[in-house]
């Protein structure tokens, strides 16, 4: 294994290295059945203007009402990323007009956010792991959507996501790489979906990323930052941040100077450009929201959430090293989700755990990915597996021989066990047949038997073969070898 | 049937219980006051159709023996600032004039469960902004009241619940729905001699009520008696889960001790409330306020509200916050006046350029101003640090008293056309009014007795949070003293 690196690559440019510094701010959607303040339903993908009450709309006196729900997941979602819950937070009114904003204004958190302090430990790619902070999250509305090409002239407006739960994520300017900004994002999706606060989607746009990226020598004050807004995958904010950071150098180091400005990421292009800068920043006059109240937490509320809370990746990776003795790497890929790990504890329950993590990591995640299934709707399951391993442990078949029944299980959907007895497949451990049949196969091969025994001791192999040949692959190949030795050296 | 009109909500129900008259035969009287009073312009929209068909409904109850509450059959005004389904709810404003809204507000559908009659929706100041309803898209409002003495100048209701004053005052309606933002329902009622009530702040929902200043705007009974103002606050008052800030209380019987007197009880008039340059006549009728009070075996003593005199520029700071932002949804796009431009930035602009008045974007443009970076913490957040003291002033006097008597206004209503080229001596109407918004407190103002030109006085007592049952007893008591029964001629 290559050696990790203790500090990331420093980029080069003609005036020596650069340190690119990365901040992120991560918006969440929310998983809830209903919207921040209103009832409205919050499906994804359904016809435009659909899921829209008239709170949403910003109708005359309607009123925002906040949703205990979105509140739990929120508090969550803090505990998870080892945050600070505030018993005391509020809502704010971020004003800015936009057509797709149908109140003019944002309800979100500014000054007293829901949850302060947290952070995120990473394994960035080639790199030594590294903890990133996380300044703030807070609850806000999300607005609707505009769509621009679909008319000449005009612009329509979809509302079904105004109003939708998001939980804004911001993280500390802890980051020195897009490797590291890829294993912050990855591990906090993770974090995301294990809560089941969130479900990472961010090809749907239910996990948008903007990026603040800044460059330095190292050592030196931070520089000047840009924002790269609405990255919209993993693979585009590792590109949108080398892109910033090399515009930024080349800038500098022609003379220029970086300027504080919002810029938009094009990925067809695999470039930046200007949206706004500071000056015609929007001046969003926040203020607290008369129409709600400041929202206070008991401690029992906090401590119920705490309580139900799931084990996370983290832990649960640790635990099955240390309860199942597997090694780390193939914990790591256990507790890629959720689903994974309990498809893994279910298969490992009971069972020789090395052995059922080496057939799911080896020829059921090949049949997953051959037949495009994932853990939870394959039609082999964790109990199906589980019964193959189960006449691998007591030596009903031998390893090889479950490599085909697991097709044939594939193919007829039966269980192994209906396979191995319908097929004959259950394993010879009959020393007696066995020598029976050692004895033929020598008998057959007189010459090599002589051969053998005048020096050729690689025969030895062919004569495993044979005996097995001559059981269609049932002996048990151990015994066979423990028997067939003694008999070969006379 | 001049009788029919002059019933109170009391009287109202007495007749229709024992037969004397049907629903529909008052909704009809009330109808044809409406149409011979047009020239006042109290309604933006009339509804006589609604009102007769509310009003039949209420008769088939009675002759099954079934009762929807103390306002069955009784016809009333709505502010048009309330949505009312299916019925144009304009808020005075042409950038709302097309608007027919597909829900009913939480009081107005309290009424209308309640079985009262709705006549139609009253003229007000745009958005609820004004003082004198002369900001009204939709013109300004008539008081029905004039001056003796050959001075025959059209005065104004006050406002911005105008339309709702002067349709009872004129007999038109036997109630109004106000609501209140800094006095908007106790200084029309002052102005054209009726009884405002408005509730603390939290005790009747907000919710279908086009919104001024979220955290002061409070709906309210407008009413003939202070008895009628309990009645139609029992019917509209109540928590609504659809208002996060309406309060999580039972309601009360505001009427409970309403003939109980105020023997015993404890009467605060505030001395920094006597401001320089006040009127002879508003002095004279505070003092016999008081006096009447004592007279009836109130202690009344005087008692400091130091931070009064920051009240209304704190006010004026604060509502126009809120409501450059409230207003922001009017923008065209989804309902409502649209002006086209070429882009969305020009149909923003020409939109709210054509759709609001004068008073509404000087608003718009005081409260933009005052929660701009590098403004918010000289205004918005000091304004905020001295409202809290206001409040603070209140609860310290009310650990002494059992409720504060003012004046309502500081002057009887005015001619239509005076004050209206210096909007600060227009903010002035709400000096006395405005200390209770702020705080969130019940107050009332009860008609004391008439001008030295014969307009009608208010006076106005103020009440701790949530007692306005206290209020409406010492209410009670100043309306007994005073006997007020002057009405304006012609009506």
């Amino acid at each position: 294994m290559a050696e990790l690196l203790e500090h990331p690559k420093l980029l080069k440019g003609d005036s020596g290295e650069w340190e690119i510094v990365i901040g992120l701010e991560v918006h969440a959607q929310v998983i809830s059945n209903a919207k921040l303040f209103s009832g409205a339903p919050v499906a994804f993908g359904a016809e435009p203007n659909t899921q829209v009450s008239l709170v949403d709309a910003a109708f005359p006196g309607m009123l925002p009402v906040l949703n205990e729900h979105c509140v739990e997941q929120a508090v969550l979602t803090g505990l998870g990323i080892n945050g600070t819950v505030n018993k005391y937070s509020r809502f704010d009114r971020k004003n800015y007009f936009y057509a797709d904003l149908p109140q003019g204004y944002q309800i979100s958190q500014f000054e007293h956010p829901i949850v302060t302090g947290g952070y995120i430990d990473i394994e960035p790619e080639g790199e030594v792991p590294k903890r990133i902070g996380v300044t703030r999250l807070h609850v806000e509305q999300d607005a609707g959507k505009s769509i621009h090409d679909q008319h000449p002239t005009q612009s329509y407006i979809d509302l079904n996501r105004s109003g939708t739960a998001l939980m804004e994520i911001v993280s500390e300017p802890d980051m020195r790489s897009g490797e590291q900004a890829t294993a912050y994002l990855s591990k906090l999706r993770q974090v995301l979906r294990y809560l089941g606060t969130c479900d990472g989607n961010m090809d749907q746009g239910s996990m948008r990323c903007d990026i603040n990226v800044s460059v330095r020598h190292p050592g030196d004050e931070l520089g000047t930052r840009c924002e790269v807004k609405n990255v919209n995958s993993i693979r585009f904010v590792r590109q949108a941040i080398e892109y910033e950071a090399r515009r930024q150098i080349r800038l500098i180091e022609n003379g220029g100077e970086v300027v504080q400005e919002t810029r938009l990421y094009d990925p067809n292009k695999g470039e930046t450009r200007s949206m706004r800068s500071k000056e015609d920043a929007h001046d969003y006059r926040y203020f607290p929201d008369p129409d709600l109240l400041p929202l206070r937490l008991e401690d029992e509320f906090i401590e119920r959430i705490r309580a139900g809370m799931p084990e996370l990746p983290d832990a649960k990776r640790a635990r099955f090293v240390k309860d199942y003795g597997i090694a780390d790497y193939d914990a790591w890929v256990m507790t890629a989700d959720q689903a994974t790990a309990d498809f893994f504890e279910t298969v490992v329950k009971g069972r020789d755990a090395k052995l059922a993590t080496n057939w799911i990591t080896g020829d059921y995640f090949a049949y997953l990915n051959r037949e495009g299934f994932d853990v939870t709707n394959a039609p082999i399951g964790a109990e199906k597996l589980g019964g193959l391993v189960d006449l691998i442990s007591d030596n009903t078949i031998s390893g090889r021989i479950a490599k085909d029944v697991f097709e044939a299980m594939i193919e007829s959907g039966k269980d192994a066990a209906a396979i191995v007895e319908e097929k004959g497949l259950v394993q010879i451990t009959d020393t007696g047949a066995i020598e029976a049949i050692i004895d033929e196969v020598m008998a057959k091969n007189a010459d090599k038997v002589a051969d053998y025994r005048g020096g050729k001791d690689k025969l030895f192999g062919f004569f495993v073969g044979q005996v097995m040949k001559a059981t269609q692959g049932k002996a048990n190949p151990a015994l066979v070898n423990q028997l067939l030795k003694p008999k070969l050296d006379g | 049937m001049s009788g029919l009109t002059d019933l109170t909500i009391a009287g109202a129900r007495a007749g229709l219980d024992s037969g004397d008259f049907s629903a529909r035969e008052l909704a009809q009287a009330h109808i044809d006051a409406m149409a011979q009073h047009k020239a006042l312009n109290a309604f933006i929209t009339e509804t006589p159709e609604r009102a007769l068909a509310d009003a039949d409904a209420s008769d088939a109850r009675r002759a099954k023996g079934e009762s929807a509450g103390p306002m069955d059959g009784v016809p009333i005004a709505m502010k048009d600032l309330f949505c009312t389904e299916g019925v144009r709810s304009t808020a005075g404003s042409h950038i709302l004039e097309p608007f027919v809204p597909p829900y009913e507000s939480t009081v107005s559908g309290k009424l209308k469960a309640g079985g009262s009659v709705m006549l139609g929706k009253a003229n007000l100041d745009e958005f609820a902004m004004g003082s004198a309803n002369i900001t009204s898209y939709f013109g300004p409002v008539t008081n029905p009241w004039v001056a003796g003495g050959g001075d025959n100048r059209q005065r104004v209701p006050g406002g911005s619940s105008g339309g709702s004053a002067a349709a009872v005052a004129a007999r038109i309606a036997i109630a109004a729905t106000g609501t209140d933002t800094g006095g908007s329902i106790r200084q029309p009622a002052s102005f054209c001699g009726i009884v405002g009530l408005k509730p603390t702040y939290g005790r009747c929902s907000r919710w279908g009520i086009v919104a001024f200043a979220s955290s002061l705007d409070q709906a309210g009974p407008m009413t003939r008696t202070v008895e009628d103002a309990a009645t139609m606050l029992q019917v509209m008052a109540g928590h609504d889960p659809k208002d996060s800030t309406s309060a999580p209380y039972d309601t009360p019987n505001f009427a409970e001790k309403l003939r109980a007197g105020v023997k015993g009880l404890k009467i605060g008039v505030p001395k920094e409330y006597r401001v320089d340059g006040m009127p002879a006549e508003i002095d004279r009728i505070w003092h016999q306020g008081a006096d009447w009070l004592r007279a009836q075996g109130a202690d009344v003593v005087e008692i400091s509200l130091p931070h009064t005199k920051y009240a209304l520029p704190t006010y004026y700071i604060i509502a126009p916050a809120e409501a450059s932002s409230n207003l922001a949804r009017y923008d065209g796009v989804r309902y409502g006046l649209r002006v086209p431009g070429k882009d969305l930035k020009e149909m923003y602009e020409n939109t709210r350029a054509e759709g609001f008045g004068a008073e509404v974007k000087r608003r718009i443009m005081i409260g933009t101003y005052v929660l701009s970076a590098g403004y918010y913490d000289a205004y918005y957040l000091k304004a905020q640090k001295v409202r809290s003291l206001i409040l603070r002033d209140f609860t310290q006097a009310f650990e002494q008293v059992d409720a504060i008597l003012t004046p309502t206004a500081p002057s009887a209503a005015f001619a239509l056309g005076e004050k209206q080229d210096d909007p600060v001596q227009m903010y002035l109407n709400d000096v006395f009014t405005v200390p209770a918004s702020m705080a969130g407190l019940p107050a009332i103002s009860v008609p004391g007795g008439l001008s030295d030109e014969g307009l009608p006085l208010g006076l106005h007592l103020i009440g701790k949070p949530f007692d306005e049952v206290t209020l409406v007893q010492v209410a009670q008591a100043l309306e007994e003293a005073a006997g007020f029964s002057a009405r304006p001629a012609g009506y």
